[in-house]
């Protein structure tokens, strides 16, 4: 495993380097059609790299209406789940890591085994009852669905945040004639920013990419978020025909936001799913 | 009461080292601090939750949409599709392609991930951004991506495969025989998914102590044996995890089925158990049934998730 013997560790090389391209290639493929003319596209033999690309798929999809309102209804649906998250999550967070209180257990197992519950095993249901409450097609009835998504795991992260500042940080901070609210405000909460900066991004990612629920929840063209703007965007036309440059822009205009914040984060995410599991 | 005795206490004890009053028994702080978000999952879960367990024993069918009184039936609707071919059927197709697809990406992790710590900087670094890239696309563009890659006509995979001798694919749709469908249902979820075990796995290796490994290169131990006797058994916790992970996200692969099934495979036939469900619920009207085969995934899962939540209990204990 270990050998440092130079042929091994290049022919090592060699096959990362295969393997990097051959996972990076989707991606890569996206980013190359999204740049071809629709003739181009259509050429029997695929054109590997741009030359002389065009911008006219961004421009197709940029003045396609459905693309601009289904970004609005996303960013509003993303940024409300996402304060009302961080607000009640980080709230549960602090109850859970800075007090013993009966029922911690119970709200503990609860936080975790609802991350583990399938969106098949309760969409049905859910499916009721915000059609029941007259509230489907709406930002308010797809949040509430929403922020049960979002909450058990923003408030796990937090929880391991919350944890790892001391809570004599804040009582040293009470000795000096801090109120408790104030030891807290000007302690713990600056310590705190940078775990709810990549919850936040968490629950952004969650809610901007979710397709499953959104897919029963938003049914009208008018309410819909951009994955699903992108699927049906992704439709064959009545002739049988897919504008592939224009599909695949519309993904990479999805998908770019979104690589750009996973970057910052997904150090942290590996650590929440699977933390302490070695060291343990 | 109590909160009247700690506030001050908390505010005013400018000596001796306050008191643990962040632990103080019987506050109702942290029950107020909790609250929001219980709330929130109780009328985003556990009402639905509550209405799923009624419903399933009761006859809740299309008639009852149009406002007949749904009637008790006890465990008919459980019986009708525990005893009915299509719920097994679908189950044994949805267990076969989780085991498959995560045991392929478990393996796939985890040579991954020894090939990382077996190379130089600049091509483990290469490595690690392409497998980003992938792990952060989103579902739907995802598999927008890859079906565009196989398309019949057009797709580059189609091309490429032509040029083995004797292959010629263009015009060949993969999405239509069954088997093929899940195959590539099960190589696009792999690919996505192997870049967390690999770079989780990776992680794991790194902690494993040089000095161990050194002893164990004294004693002789070589290449194989090393990786059997000691790295595999020091990771071990993280393989589990990672494992039931893998296991637990392939059984919920309603989104990937759907997208997939939308661009040009409808049927029962292509269905596993969210697609299954969601058509006996939101589509065919039988919401009782559809509540019981719901029920039975959530056993399911919760039955596999429960080694998982054990270790993070563990976590939360220390």
């Amino acid at each position: 495993m270990t050998t440092k013997r130079s042929p091994l560790r290049h022919v090592g090389a060699g096959l990362a380097i295969i393997l990097a391209i051959a996972w990076a290639f989707p991606v890569y493929w996206m980013v190359n059609s999204s740049f071809l003319s629709s003739t181009t596209i259509y050429s029997l033999t695929p054109t590997w790299v741009p030359f002389g690309g065009t911008w006219t798929n961004y421009k197709a999809v940029l003045h396609d209406s459905t693309f601009l309102s289904s970004l609005g209804m996303s960013l509003a649906i993303t940024g409300i789940t996402l304060v009302i998250c961080l607000v009640f999550a980080f709230l549960g967070a602090l109850a859970i890591s800075r007090f013993k209180f009966r029922g911690r257990k119970a709200l503990v197992l609860a936080i975790i085994l609802v991350q583990m519950l399938p969106a098949e095993a309760m969409f049905i249901a859910q499916y009721k009852m915000i059609s029941g409450l007259g509230l489907l097609n709406t930002i308010g009835g797809v949040t509430i669905i929403y922020l049960t998504g979002v909450i058990p795991f923003t408030m796990w992260m937090l929880r391991g945040f919350v944890a790892g500042v001391p809570a004599d940080l804040e009582e040293a901070a009470m000795i000096d004639g801090c109120s408790r609210f104030q030891a807290f405000m000007r302690v713990t909460f600056p310590l705190l920013a940078p775990g709810l900066v990549a919850s936040g991004v968490f629950a952004f990612l969650q809610v901007w990419n979710e397709f499953a629920l959104a897919s029963i929840l938003l049914t009208s063209e008018q309410t819909q978020t951009l994955p699903l703007w992108l699927r049906n965007f992704a439709q064959p036309s009545s002739l049988g025909m897919i504008e592939w440059g224009q599909v695949m822009a519309g993904s990479t205009l999805l998908a770019i936001p979104v690589i750009i914040f996973f970057m910052f984060v997904q150090g942290r995410m590996a650590q929440g799913l699977v933390g302490g599991a070695v060291k343990g | 009461m109590t909160t009247t005795a700690s506030a001050p206490e908390a505010t005013t004890a400018p000596a001796a080292p306050a008191p643990r009053s962040t632990k103080r028994r019987r506050s109702p702080l942290p029950y107020i601090l909790a609250a929001p978000a219980v709330i929130a999952l109780l009328v985003g879960l556990g009402y639905p939750l509550g209405w799923q367990v009624y419903n399933s024993f009761r006859e809740y069918g299309l008639a009852q949409q149009f406002g007949q009184a749904p009637t008790w039936v006890g465990l008919d609707n459980y019986v009708t599709l525990l005893s009915g071919g299509d719920f097994w059927a679908i189950l044994l197709r949805s267990v076969i392609f989780m085991a498959v697809t995560a045991l392929a990406t478990m393996g796939l992790g985890i040579a991954l991930a020894l090939l990382m710590k077996n190379i130089a900087a600049w091509a483990r670094v290469t490595l690690q951004v392409a497998m980003l890239l992938a792990w952060a696309m989103p579902i739907v563009a995802q598999m927008t991506v890859w079906n565009w890659l196989i398309d019949d006509r057009n797709g580059v995979l189609n091309y490429l495969l032509s040029f083995i001798p004797g292959v010629d694919l263009v015009g060949h749709n993969w999405l239509v025989q069954p088997l093929s469908f899940f195959f590539v249902a099960s190589v696009i979820i792999t690919w996505a998914s192997v870049p967390f075990v690999a770079m989780s796995v990776y992680a794991g290796l790194t902690q494993v102590s040089e000095e161990v490994v050194e002893a164990a290169q004294l004693d002789g131990a070589g290449g194989l044996q090393m990786l059997r006797r000691i790295t595999l058994p020091i990771i071990r916790p993280i393989l589990v995890i990672l494992l039931l992970l893998q296991f637990i996200w392939d059984l919920r692969v309603y989104a990937q089925i759907e997208l997939l099934q939308g661009f040009g495979a409808a049927g029962t036939q292509y269905d596993l158990l969210g697609t299954y469900i969601y058509g006996l619920g939101i589509g065919e009207g039988h919401f009782g049934v559809a509540a019981a085969a719901a029920m039975l995934v959530m056993l399911f899962t919760i039955a596999l998730s429960w080694f998982y939540v054990r270790e993070l209990l563990k976590e939360d204990n220390q």
